[in-house]
């Protein structure tokens, strides 16, 4: 548990650091034994799991809300939104609040995800990113923005935007209401 | 000259627009015939404001729009012109014009400019001597639209001291070269020998040409900084092809007025965004200094506490305990003052009744007297702003079916002026606002009638008069014989009942047929902060609004009736009221109360019909601050919102009608 802090710390100050210069850094995390990046501009900060307040009929997802410093900010499981197993809430379980910018980047919110754990922050130059190659079809790869090396593993770079933009799925839930409605 | 005016502008479309309440309501109380000079002097003030600040800003049109009723008003000031009925009005529709163009400068769309024209041909008419008000006229004209087509020939000569403060010449030449091809030729023959030569003076002077179609006051506007500090003559290059240039001109100044008249409906949309945009707020100077006064006692109070923090041992106990009421009070005290500064007076609300009633009482035929009482009672800035429409709608009713006409009033035996009474007053956490009017009142037969034959009410029902006048609050319902300009299109008081509901208030009727109407409605002070019943559901907490909850009862088992095996309803005082259990719409897996009798049912109300909402238990009754949870989220069925416990965890607030709605679809 002291580790886990101790390595948050330690990201927060790196992000902090990163944010003043610039250059592509990801904030890399893992899930599933995948190992994922998140553009480190958008990152606000990385936060402890707790327990949020459960917002009913919403995406499968959405875990529930949160008080970050008076602003109320959904949480969302990464796991369940690519359809990986779901894992149990460890210390390690890590949240990581970031800023989306709406499809025609007006608005700016405060989204917070869930992940198994941090890794690192690493450097990836925009000509070491590899576009990504067309996966089977289950994967949704639109989220991806590329692909990239941190040592020897593959790191593969979201799309915070896209993946985040829940207004797309919120009107999916309600025509499935409607539906029902039928 | 390269500061930037528009981050000016805001404020003085605020300004102006406060200028314009002024004339307005100056204008609702001058006397006829015997004007007080000091009052037409306000207005004249107000107009004058404008007209400066709409010169410096370069809105030319605005500017020159009301140096004419500037020449009026001087006029009337003077004693030289009489205070005609007739001169008023004009000038009333003027202030409506020029808030009209405002409001498309502001949004910066195209004015209609036949109105324009149209207005300022009636003031000078009216300003007779159309030698006086003719000139201003033509100058209008001339000044903004004179453009030479070829271009412009300026001689500008600058004082010795120009750049001592902080002009710069050659920023000036360098924003006409912006303009358009320029030419300039420096006079260098004031320049001294160098050793006479003072560094900080201009001795250069320029002749500089302009090519191209630019308007003098753009080019004015160049020099506007300077104008006193230098030797400025503008001459409008002439050349042979002047001519079909004018032409030209003349058909592209009648094009952007079809322009303006297509677009003129997005224009008023442009406007609801920019106000969503940006809205400001004047706070009285007293407000800011309790607010400072408290923040400085939480500042020492903080500092107190943490003192006692750094070396805290178990003696000093009572002293934290005394520190923590204090903080508690002063955090307590600061929250209030902070939602003071949010809250005005009702009077930004009324000061349109007066005119309103004016007109359409002369539209009418009806001599109606307004009376307002309590215009300082203050209520939150968004329910000022929100409450403005049912208002009018609900004065515009008394007007056109409460008070009647003139003959009819004298023929019932009531004096020949009816009353409209605007009422507004704090009682408990709400603010109350009546409206009163001494006319025919509602005949409960026509409702009933009307009611019956809209379907609303089955045929031969026994209503009490408060149900009937409940009636009209029904969708679809209008009794009024002919559709009328002012009200009648069957869109009426179910809507102001709906918009009221959705402020958290309520509007009831009192009617006696013959006497007259009261519609009273009661509103929260604030939509910040609202009295909440905190339950428990399994292990989570929700919010239910206090207004909305009658009771809270325990039940068993006999009470209980099930409709059709399924649908739960249970027996209050001879009435069946359906069962809502919160825990099945909101998908609850955890709750602890199963059957009906271990839990609670609170009674709560939406749209006048009782429900009862099934949940584990009670918890307290608080005051919450009500957070979006649009900002980060989207809307929740059910869920108006959310707020932070004590606890720092996040506690969803209930929309109680929403959720009735909900629980009839699942």
């Amino acid at each position: 548990m002291k580790n886990a802090e101790a390595v948050v710390e330690e990201i927060n100050e790196r992000i902090d650091n990163a944010q003043q210069q610039d250059g592509d850094e990801y904030l890399t995390f893992r899930l599933a034994n995948e190992e994922y990046g998140f553009d480190i501009l958008r990152v606000q900060e990385i936060r402890g799991w707790e327990k949020v307040t459960r917002i009913p009929n919403s995406l499968n997802y959405v875990k529930g809300v949160l008080n970050l410093r008076g602003a109320i900010v959904p949480i969302m499981d990464l796991r369940i939104r690519f359809d990986l197993p779901q894992a149990e809430y460890t210390p390690t379980t890590v949240v990581v609040v970031l800023s989306v910018m709406s499809v025609n980047g007006t608005k700016e919110r405060i989204v917070g995800v869930v992940v198994d754990a941090i890794s690192d922050v690493v450097n990836a130059k925009t000509s070491d990113i590899q576009s990504t190659p067309n996966f089977d079809a289950s994967i949704e790869i639109e989220y991806i923005q590329g692909l990239a090396t941190a040592g020897d593993k593959m790191l593969m770079l979201v799309d915070v935007d896209k993946l985040l933009n829940i207004e797309e799925d919120v009107s999916l839930l309600d025509s499935e209401d409607h539906e029902d409605d039928d | 000259m390269s500061v930037d005016l528009e981050q000016f502008h805001q404020v003085f479309f605020e300004e102006s627009f406060e200028g314009l309440d002024i004339m307005e309501t100056g204008l609702m109380e001058l006397d006829l015939g015997a004007a007080n000079s000091e009052d037409i002097n306000t207005i004249f003030r107000a107009a004058h404001s404008i007209k400066g600040g709409s010169g410096t800003f370069g809105f030319q049109g605005i500017a020159d729009f009301t140096h004419v009723m500037e020449t009026l008003l001087d006029e009337m000031r003077d004693g030289r012109r009489q205070v005609t009925r007739e001169a008023v009005d004009s000038l009333l529709k003027s202030v409506d014009i020029l808030r009209m163009m405002m409001n498309c400068e502001q949004d910066k769309s195209d004015p209609d400019t036949d109105t324009i024209k149209r207005q300022l041909t009636e003031l000078e008419a009216i300003l007779g001597t159309s030698s006086g008000g003719g000139e201003v006229a033509a100058e209008t004209t001339s000044s903004s639209s004179t453009s030479s087509g070829a271009g412009w020939n300026i001689v500008f000569e600058p004082d010795a001291n120009m750049m001592l403060t902080g002009n710069d010449p050659l920023r000036i030449i360098r924003e006409l070269a912006e303009l358009g091809e320029i030419e300039v030729n420096t006079h260098q023959e004031k320049l001294p020998v160098f050793s006479a030569l003072e560094p900080e003076n201009c001795y250069l002077s320029w002749d500089i040409i302009l090519h191209g179609d630019i308007a003098e006051s753009v080019i004015k506007d160049v020099f506007l900084w300077v104008e006193d500090e230098c030797k400025l003559t503008l001459t409008p290059i002439v050349n042979e092809s002047a001519q079909p240039v004018a032409e030209e001109a003349k058909s592209e100044a009648t094009q952007p007025v079809k322009a303006a008249a297509t677009t003129k409906a997005p224009a008023g949309d442009n406007k609801k965004a920019a106000n969503a945009g940006s809205s400001s707020i004047r706070v009285s100077i007293d407000k800011i200094d309790d607010l400072i006064n408290m923040v400085g006692e939480l500042v020492i109070t903080q500092s107190m506490l943490s003192l006692l923090g750094e070396d805290f041992t178990m003696e000093n106990l009572e002293k934290l305990q005394d520190g923590l009421g204090q903080l508690e009070r002063h955090t307590r005290e600061m929250q209030e003052s902070v939602m003071m500064i949010r809250m005005l007076p009702i009077s930004f609300s009324f000061s349109r009744f007066p005119r309103l009633v004016r007109d359409l009482s002369t539209q009418m035929g009806k001599k109606i007297d307004l009376v307002m009482s309590g215009e300082n009672t203050e209520i939150d800035k968004t329910l000022i702003e929100k409450i403005g429409d049912p208002l009018v709608h609900l004065v515009r009713n008394s007007l056109d079916h409460g008070i009647e006409m003139p003959a009819d009033r004298i023929a019932a035996g009531k004096n020949e002026t009816g009353t409209i009474n605007l009422n507004a007053y704090h009682k408990g956490g709400n603010i109350v606002i009546e409206i009163t009017d001494d006319g025919k009142g509602i005949d409960p037969d026509a409702v009933l009638n009307k009611a019956i034959e809209k379907g609303l009410v089955p045929p031969g029902a026994n209503l009490s008069n408060q149900q009937i006048n409940e009636l009209i609050f029904q969708a679809g319902f209008s009794t009024a014989k002919e559709i009328t300009d002012v009200s009648g299109r069957g869109v009426g008081m179910d809507v102001v009942r709906k918009n009221i509901a959705s402020l958290g208030g309520a509007v009831e009727i009192q009617s006696e047929f013959g006497k007259g109407s009261t519609f009273t409605i009661r509103l929260p002070l604030t939509l910040a902060i609202l009295d909440g019943q905190t339950v428990i559901v399994g292990d989570e907490i929700y919010i239910i609004p206090l207004v909305s909850i009658v009771e809270s009862i325990q039940i068993n088992s006999d009470m209980i009736n099930k409709v059709a095996g399924k649908g739960e309803t249970f027996k209050l005082r001879d009435e069946y009221i359906p069962i809502v259990r919160l825990s099945s719409v909101f998908g609850i897996e955890n709750a602890k109360a199963k059957e009906l009798e271990d839990g609670l049912l609170v009674v709560v109300e939406a749209d006048r019909k009782p429900c009862g909402l099934f949940i584990d238990d009670l918890l307290g009754q608080q005051q919450v601050v009500i957070k979006s949870l649009e900002q980060n989220y989207h809307r929740v069925d059910g869920v108006s919102g959310a707020t932070i416990l004590g606890d720092g965890s996040v506690a969803l607030i209930l929309d109680i009608p929403g959720l009735l709605r909900m629980s009839v679809k699942h």
